[in-house]
């Protein structure tokens, strides 16, 4: 019973923001304007020119693309609603910011791969170079032992040849 | 005619770069010095045969001799004088053939210096610099040739290209040409495509140093990077100024309200520059402490490498871009000729591998060799960024056939933490010593620009009610010019003590004697400036858009702009012009009268939009014509733009230039090593150890 | 070149200490690496390069897909075999295509009862003006929006409008790129008609 009250009063409750949410957006004269149709056109991109933001683009089509998005915009319309049906219509090219799933994931995955793999492989090499220079700093005892070995390992060496 | 000349130059200066890099091979390789003399000859005068050519082309533009398919395709009688000459890079044949003419200069002045020091390098320099400039020049001869006539052969729906008439055709020459397309016709387009080309061309001589000293086994020595520094540097601040040109002319004519819209052909100029500043750094390392030499051979082949990827993304359309050039049949040519560089030089390189010896030696993390490699690091990663956004639409496509777009949040998003590292690195960096920097000495010498940063940035920002997410940024920027303003002055103040000159002549005497070091500052300062417009671009900018009806107004921040009328007239160069009048108001006082307008170009059917701009040093107001009633007149609708910051970018790239031209000024006794001379006056150093 | 005295893999020097490899080069891994990256790029250049050189497809098998025009109704068009098909890219803000219209029609009223079926695919467009478009031009053929532009990636098309010529047995004859002029249509949809077809078996 409980339980039946409570889903009720928040259908209610969210029937009454709905409601609200519409009221505020019609009592608004100004709604759609044009800066709310740009911030969503910002995040798309024209589907037919070449790499131009729908927001800038001054053809014919991108105009009439601009009109819908004002008309659903009227209609009551969510932007992810609007972003979604262009995507449809259109393709992900439309997109202006590749999508983070599927194999476009790899867009942004790589580049983060790429810093961090960047970082290790400058620690290492710092890393060694340190090491010789602390080996290289060691001076005489260090340098008459290396010709010894260096000795060795030719008359070693030698001997395998023959 | 001048036209025959020109093409007979053009064909000689092919064959002449052919002989040039097969006989200074040989000669090379044999040892015999008369081949490569003869190959030096050949060389330098394929400059003069291309200048012949190229004057036969502008002459033809300018007196629009629309025999010529290039001519009517890129010029028109409607067009300035001005333009038609420019129209010569406006088109993919001319714009090749300017391409080749800057190259062979560069060629030409390089081999005319003196030669002692790296007689051994010359006829490999000369074989591979020739090598890419033959083949440049013989894409032109036979691929796209601005010599081109249209024929007619009767009876045929379409027309035939040739150079030479056909049997029973006929010469076509149109009345008027199609005229250059109207986004081109600007102020911008004598600059921008000039020092973009001498950037990238500039870039094959030490890429040439580099492929000869390997080729000679030459690469243990520094000869190579000694005999090109101030090339790369030319090479460098031309790219640098094109880029920020061809920023500029976007802002102008592209009515998009920014400069910068990370499309393909604008990420192709942007790598091999962030190779190349990692390289002119890098190869410091080289001159200070003989180290990288590997690194640097990597560097300067991957700038090259990037140039041409460039030049072939922009000309081949393969990547979808708004700037590229119509499609001919460049493609396979300049495919063929990448990959015969990129895997040549790749194996060139480990084949020689074991001769890039260097003395590896850090003594602390906390040097400027470790330093140094973080900063290239950062290059190559904003790099591999750049180049990874710009393909992967390709890579989508063929994997997937899905076509999809990478556009600006992605490398705003990318590289802008990379940039951030990169420029506080640019502060903090020349604090650091060689070998070894004491940790105590750097905080001193940090904590007076840290501090003051802080506060100055807190109180900027405050001032300016901005948003607390910019805080960070305006510090950083603070910072870094604060730390490189320090420098200076720890040096004047130097001076001043030690010789007791006057603060002036220390701070001429400072920067003269040290043109490398203190050049190098001041261009870092430019780059800062730079990315104070670029923070002002990401996120200090606001838009709005409306309709006004006349006498209305379109209020944006602390700015209105009043719609007084709209005028309808004839223009210049063949185009309709529709002028908005409007007024802009700060605060409710009038300001300035802004004028946006759209031109439409009525023989190639296209608007180019013209925006209204005022500018200040806090940041432009830049208003837009976007809409209008087509009958009437009574109402338009206006979009304004807000760019706080964005003179600073133009500014910065002053700035740069100047600091190129001081560090690039240097003596040229190019002694190594000494850093101070002594003098018997005083027995006090010049500042500074661990120069 | 070298004065070295190379001690197989084992070395003293520091700097080889690295692990740079003996003669010939860095490590192995690293030169694959590095090659493999460069072969990979130029693979991918050189499709792209082949796929810009690539004109529409105007040969071989027509393309098949799944048209939902914009009255809810499906064709598809290997279901159309044995009559011949004509298929239209157009967009209602495209200039050019406004010019075909009407001749495009009337082909179609012409010939709408002697086996040949008309397809017009929207391209990119935005389905009130394409509505007003079709109103316009009195349009009565099939027609229907392009969905995620698959339609006109397949045909590889490289503006509108484009029209496609498929034969009774599914085979592309040609592509027209432009507004059609009479009696280009015409003549092209009597010799499609000419071909002799014979079915194949039913595919149940």
């Amino acid at each position: 019973m409980l339980r039946k009250i409570l889903i009720s009063l928040l259908i209610l409750m969210t029937a009454g923001l709905a409601v609200l949410t519409v009221h505020a957006q019609e009592t608004n004269p100004d709604f759609p304007s044009d800066n709310d149709v740009n911030t969503i056109a910002k995040q798309l991109y024209c589907p037919v020119c070449p790499n131009t933001p729908l927001d800038v683009c001054e053809t014919q089509a991108c105009k009439d693309w601009r009109a819908q998005i004002k008309s659903q915009l009227a209609a009551g319309w969510t932007e992810e609603e609007i972003i979604d049906y262009f995507v449809e219509q259109y393709g992900e090219r439309v997109l202006a910011e590749p999508r983070r799933s599927g194999f476009t994931s790899l867009v942004w995955l790589l580049p983060v791969i790429a810093a961090l793999l960047g970082v290790v492989i400058v620690w290492q090499i710092l890393s060694t170079w340190r090491t010789a220079h602390a080996e290289a700093a060691v001076p005489l005892t260090t340098e008459q032992q290396i010709s010894q070995e260096i000795l060795a390992q030719i008359e070693n060496e030698l001997r395998e040849i023959d | 005619m001048l036209t025959d000349v020109g093409l007979l130059a053009l064909v000689l200066a092919f064959v002449l770069g052919v002989y040039a890099t097969l006989a200074s091979y040989y000669g090379g390789r044999t040892n015999q010095d008369t081949w490569v003399e003869s190959a030096r000859n050949a060389a330098i005068l394929t400059f003069p045969l291309l200048t012949i050519s190229v004057f036969a082309v502008v002459y033809a533009l300018y007196a629009l001799d629309f025999s010529l398919a290039y001519v009517a395709d890129v010029s028109s009688r409607a067009m300035s004088p001005f333009l038609r000459v420019t129209a010569l890079w406006g088109g993919q044949q001319g714009s090749v053939l300017f391409w080749a003419w800057l190259m062979s200069g560069f060629v030409m002045v390089v081999l005319l210096r003196k030669w002692e020091r790296d007689r051994e390098l010359m006829p490999y320099v000369i074989a591979v610099a020739m090598l890419t400039t033959a083949f440049f020049i013989g894409v032109v001869v036979f691929i796209t040739n601005p010599f081109t006539r249209m024929w007619h052969f009767p009876g045929a729906a379409e027309l035939t290209m040739a150079i030479f008439q056909p049997a029973g055709a006929m010469p076509y020459i149109p009345e008027d040409g199609s005229g250059l397309n109207p986004l081109l016709r600007h102020f911008g387009m004598i600059g921008h495509p000039p020092t973009t080309y001498l950037g990238f061309t500039g870039f094959v001589i030490p890429y040439a140093f580099a492929i000869a000293a390997l080729i000679t086994g030459k690469s243990s020595g520094d000869e190579w990077i000694r005999a090109t520094r101030r090339w790369t540097l030319v090479a460098w601040i031309f790219l640098s100024i094109g880029l920020v040109l061809g920023g500029r002319w976007a802002y102008d004519v592209l009515g998009w309200g920014g400069f910068w819209g990370w499309d393909p052909v604008e990420n192709a100029m942007l790598m091999p520059w962030l190779t190349g500043t990692a390289f002119l750094h890098s190869v410091m390392m080289t001159e200070k402490r003989g180290m990288l030499k590997k690194w640097n051979m990597v560097l300067i082949i991957l700038t090259y490498s990037l140039a041409l990827f460039g030049t072939f993304i922009t000309r081949t359309g393969v990547i979808s871009s708004v700037h590229a050039f119509s499609k001919t049949a460049l493609g396979p040519a300049f495919f063929g000729f990448i990959g015969l560089t990129f895997l040549g030089s790749l194996s060139l390189l480990f084949a020689r591998w074991d001769t890039l010896k260097s003395d590896h030696q850090l003594e602390s993390f906390l040097s400027r060799e470790a330093a140094f490699l973080l900063q290239n690091m950062l290059f190559l990663a904003i790099t591999f960024a750049v180049f990874w956004g710009t393909v992967f639409p390709l890579i989508s496509e063929l994997v997937t056939g899905t076509k999809i777009t990478v556009g600006p949040p992605y490398f705003k998003r990318v590289t802008g933490p990379l940039f951030a590292a990169l420029v506080l690195l640019m502060g903090i960096a020349p604090l650091f010593a060689w070998r070894k920097q004491a940790v105590r000495k750097l905080g001193k010498a940090i904590w007076v620009p840290f501090a003051a940063s802080l506060v100055l940035s807190g109180v900027w920002g405050y001032a300016h009610r901005m948003h607390p997410a910019v805080y960070p940024a305006l510090w950083l920027v603070t910072f870094v010019v604060l730390a490189i303003l320090m420098e200076f002055w720890k040096g004047v103040r130097a001076r001043i003590r030690g010789r007791g000159e006057s603060p002036w002549v220390a701070f001429q005497k400072l920067i003269g004697r040290n043109r490398r070091r203190y050049g190098g500052y001041i261009i870092h300062l430019g780059v800062v400036m730079i990315a104070l417009g670029f923070i002002g671009d990401a996120y200090l900018k606001s838009e709005t858009q409306g309709t006004l009806q006349l006498g209305e107004s379109l209020q944006i921040g602390e700015y209105s702009l009043r719609f007084d009328s709209l005028d309808y007239y004839p223009g210049s160069d063949g185009r309709e012009v529709l002028e908005a009048t409007t007024s802009l108001f700060k605060n409710g006082e009038l300001v300035t009268q802004l004028n946006p307008r759209r031109d439409y170009f009525v023989v190639q059917q296209q608007p180019v939009t013209i925006p209204g701009v005022y500018s200040t040093a806090a940041g432009d107001v830049y208003a837009l014509l976007v809409g209008w009633e087509e009958i009437g007149f009574q109402s338009s609708t206006f979009k304004i733009y807000i760019n706080p910051l964005i003179g600073w970018t133009w500014l910065g790239g002053l700035v740069m230039i100047l600091g190129t031209l001081i560090a690039a000024w240097s003596p040229s006794r190019d002694r190594e090593g000494a850093t101070y001379t002594l003098k018997p006056r005083q027995a006090s150093l010049s500042y500074l150890a661990g120069d | 070149m070298t004065e070295n005295i190379h001690l197989g893999e084992k070395a003293i020097d520091p700097e080889v200490a690295q692990g740079e490899g003996g003669e010939g080069g860095p490590r192995s891994l690293v030169s694959l690496l590095a090659y493999g990256f460069i072969v990979a790029l130029l693979g991918l250049l050189a499709w792209g390069l082949i796929r810009v050189q690539r004109g529409p497809v105007d040969s071989g098998m027509a393309p098949d897909f799944t048209l939902t025009t914009f009255d809810g109704e499906t064709i598809t068009l290997s279901e159309l075999r044995g009559q011949v098909v004509i298929i239209n890219f157009w967009a209602s803000w495209c200039p050019p295509c406004r010019e075909e219209a009407p001749y495009l029609e009337q082909t179609w009223r012409k010939y709408k009862d002697q086996g040949v079926v008309f397809i017009g695919v929207d391209y990119v467009d935005t389905e009130e003006e394409a509505l007003a478009y079709i109103a316009e031009f009195d349009i009565t053929y099939y027609n229907g929006p392009d969905l995620g532009t698959r339609i006109s990636q397949a045909y590889n098309i490289q503006g509108v409008p484009e029209t496609y010529y498929v034969a009774k047995n599914g085979e592309l004859r040609g592509v027209k790129i432009g507004p059609l002029q009479p009696p280009e249509l015409d003549n092209k949809i009597d010799e499609l008609l000419a071909e002799p077809y014979t079915p194949e078996e039913p595919s149940q």
